[in-house]
């Protein structure tokens, strides 16, 4: 188990919906919406938040920059 | 100091770009302006004043050359003719577009095409309507001496800059190949980098510092709205040329009844005409153009007023600046046109049997 | 964990680089182009240069590059960038100067000057974005369009007999005596990005260190020349255009490599 949890936020309105993210990720985290934004985009969200491990993996490969990556180490309960 | 020396045209117009604080040359070999370039190298202005001067792989990189130099707020110019001059009309209309200052030297041969190497005056229509694509405008100053081949290059980067525009000096091989005594002025220090700053920072790409936003620069707007308001701005910097920048020299045309319109070495040609024509008792004077856009209309249309009966326009060429004489004198007196081709000079005896059967009848 | 928990300042791993603008990008969705000004951006603001560095912007898809990259750029005319870059770096050696061109730009139009920029050795960084087709203008072929591949000049695909063979630009300049660094990378996976990133870093380092000509190829996508899903191109890239361009470092420090195959 990582000891570490990330989170990403994408900016919705600028999202192109290519899907590279979807690609990216190393731990599927990511899935495009079935409502789409202004531009008439599908738009990258976590299906499955947490499994997200801050790795970056999608943010770099956005070709629009519209993902920003945290990370943290899990808080242990 | 000041200091006089006997070199060809080409020759006084390198001496004077090093003289008065230029930052660069870029240019590529061609007759009859590779003197230029040839005098540059071997003056070395590096070691001068810091000049840079390269010789480009064509004279579309020379201009495209010149269009970075220029856009970095940088005093820079480059020469060519006819041929050469053709291929740098793409990079001369992007300069207009940039709203980038430059000078440009066209020591012009006959054509069309490969042409002859002889002086010709045949690209007056691409240095004064356009030449490239677009609606622009270059200054246009024309020599008819070697000191003006000297002089024009501080005058050229003046108005460059203080309309932010691409200056062209319209000579010929005549001018450009003929040695005269030349007066220079003293040497003038290159600007420095915060001279520069405080010139042409407001949009000069210097390098973004954190105190003020990027600078661009373009001759792209995807919006058509917006390229109208760019076009209407330039459009209103060409008129302001010709309300202020417009320059000619007069030559007896206080009583004359017929005048001849000539610039570059025809004007010298047309003087010489015009002491054989007064010494017969013709009162004929001489019109010299020193801008060529922004053309005299005025002071043509005043002779009009004034009564003058007809115009010749002197050119070595088939013809290009007797429209713009037309258009002055708006069909209120006769026009015509004298000129050789593909490389011929006229003799004075020529433009006088002109003047006598075309003008005088 | 709470997603407020993670979302803080204090736990930020990746944003959008200071030199980029906050403008909308103008490239189809899923084009290299956005990925590659990023990294370029992102190597500039590492190496603490965004001062003094300019670059040119070309004609082509980026041709709006510099409502991207916040730096100073000039907008070059189709295929001249290298003179343009030529004459900045000799005006102002003090600053970094670099060209960001396509494959149209670059190895047609462009051929002369990007030729006589690297062999003269110019103090600047070339980032040559190959995408084997002319897209801003819809998707016509390129020098470097691959035999057999169909554009909308090459609506049968590419022959040797009528169009040549793909020009590889690249292995081209790095025979020249001026270039310094030679390489070609792409920017669609994660660990693509992080080469194309280190290349492209040690290229303005090298430049500002006065090294000769730094030329970073970056094999890219055209989905909308190509006609594909952003993510079918990328597998098309993969299959067709790494096995005629192959990735890898083709000249370091001055001197050729001579396996320019490893990925
Ligand atoms: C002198 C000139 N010729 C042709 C064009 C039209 N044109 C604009 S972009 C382009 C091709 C660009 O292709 P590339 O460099 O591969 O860039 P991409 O759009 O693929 O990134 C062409 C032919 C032009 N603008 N100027
Ligand atoms: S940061 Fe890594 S794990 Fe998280 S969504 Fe992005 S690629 Fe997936
Ligand atoms: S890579 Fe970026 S633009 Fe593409 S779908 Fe993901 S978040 Fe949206
Ligand atoms: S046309 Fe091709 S190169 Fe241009 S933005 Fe679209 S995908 Fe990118
Ligand atoms: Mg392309």
């Amino acid at each position: 188990m990582s000891k570490v949890i990330g989170a990403i936020v994408v900016d919705i309105d600028k999202c192109k919906g290519c899907e590279l993210c979807v690609v990216a990720c190393p731990t599927d985290v990511i899935d495009m919406t079935k409502e789409v934004n202004a531009k008439g985009y599908a738009y990258a969200y976590m299906i499955n938040p947490e499994a997200c491990t801050g790795c970056s993996h999608c943010a770099t490969v956005c070709p629009d920059g519209v993902i920003t990556v945290y990370r943290t180490k899990k808080a242990t309960a | 100091m000041a200091e006089v020396k006997l070199m060809k045209g080409n020759e006084a117009f390198a001496e004077a770009a090093i003289r008065v604080g230029s930052d660069a040359y870029f240019g590529y070999p061609i007759t009859p302006q590779s003197e230029v370039i040839e005098y540059l190298m071997t003056e070395q202005p590096h070691m001068r004043t810091g000049m840079v001067v390269l010789q480009a792989e064509s004279e579309v990189a020379a201009i495209n050359m010149v269009y970075g130099a220029a856009g970095a707020g940088k005093k820079v110019l480059t020469s060519s003719s006819s041929p050469g001059i053709s291929l740098k009309l793409e990079g001369i209309s992007y300069m207009a577009g940039a709203e980038l200052p430059a000078v440009i030297l066209n020591v012009v041969r006959g054509g069309p095409g490969l042409g002859t190497i002889q002086p010709s005056q045949a690209d007056y229509f691409q240095a004064v309507k356009g030449g490239g694509h677009g609606d622009y405008k270059m200054l246009v100053l024309a020599p008819s001496s070697v000191q003006e081949m000297a002089d024009f290059v501080e005058d050229a980067f003046d108005v460059a800059f203080r309309y932010r525009n691409p200056v062209m000096i319209l000579s010929d091989g005549v001018i450009g190949q003929m040695m005269e005594k030349v007066v220079f002025k003293p040497q003038q220090d290159r600007w420095t980098e915060e001279e520069i700053i405080k010139m042409n920072g407001s949009w000069a790409t210097t390098g973004k510092t954190a105190d003020r936003e990027r600078n661009i620069i373009t001759s792209l707007n995807m919006r058509s709205d917006a390229m109208e308001i760019h076009n209407h701005k330039l459009q209103a910097k060409y008129k302001l040329m010709e309300e202020n920048e417009v320059r000619f020299e007069e030559f007896m045309c206080d009583d004359a009844e017929y005048i001849m319109v000539a610039y570059g070495s025809s004007a010298r040609i047309a003087q010489k005409t015009l002491d054989i024509a007064r010494s017969k008792g013709i009162k004929v004077g001489l019109l010299r153009p020193i801008t060529l856009f922004p053309y005299p209309t005025k002071k043509i249309q005043e002779y009009v007023n004034n009564g003058v009966k007809g115009f010749l326009s002197v050119e070595m060429s088939a013809g290009q600046m007797v429209e713009d004489v037309r258009l002055a004198v708006n069909g209120k007196a006769e026009v015509e046109h004298y000129g050789r081709n593909g490389g011929i000079v006229p003799s004075p005896t020529e433009v006088l049997n002109a003047l006598e059967t075309q003008i005088i009848k | 964990m709470d997603l407020k928990d993670i979302i803080k300042p204090e736990n930020l791993v990746y944003t959008k680089t200071k030199n980029m603008t906050d403008k909308e990008l103008s490239y189809c969705p899923g084009c290299g182009h956005g990925t590659a000004h990023m990294i370029t951006m992102e190597a500039v603001e590492e190496l603490g240069i965004t001062e003094k560095t300019i670059g040119v912007a070309p004609v082509g898809c980026s041709v709006l590059a510099y409502e991207f990259m916040n730096v100073d750029m000039q907008q070059a005319a189709h295929g001249r960038a290298p003179a343009v870059a030529t004459a900045l770096s000799r005006v102002m050696p003090e600053k970094v100067i670099f060209t960001y061109q396509g494959d149209g730009d670059l190895a047609a139009i462009g051929t002369a000057e990007t030729i006589h920029a690297c062999n003269r050795g110019e103090n600047i960084v070339i980032i040559f974005v190959n995408n084997g087709i002319y897209g801003m203008t819809g998707g016509q072929m390129a020098p470097t369009t691959l035999m057999g591949m169909k554009s909308s000049t090459s609506p049968y695909g590419r022959t040797a007999e009528q169009n040549g063979n793909p020009l590889k630009m690249t292995e081209l300049v790095a025979q020249l005596e001026g270039t310094y660094n030679v390489s070609r990378h792409s920017v669609h996976t994660f660990k693509n990005v992080k080469k194309a990133k280190k290349a492209i870093k040690k290229a303005f380092q090298d430049a500002m260190d006065k090294k000769g000509t730094q030329f970073v190829e970056i094999v890219s996508n055209c989905n909308s020349g190509w006609k594909m899903s952003p993510v079918k191109s990328n597998e098309w890239m993969e299959e067709h255009m790494f096995a005629y361009y192959p990735l890898g470092q083709i000249k370091k420090d001055g001197v050729l490599v001579n396996n320019s195959n490893q990925n």
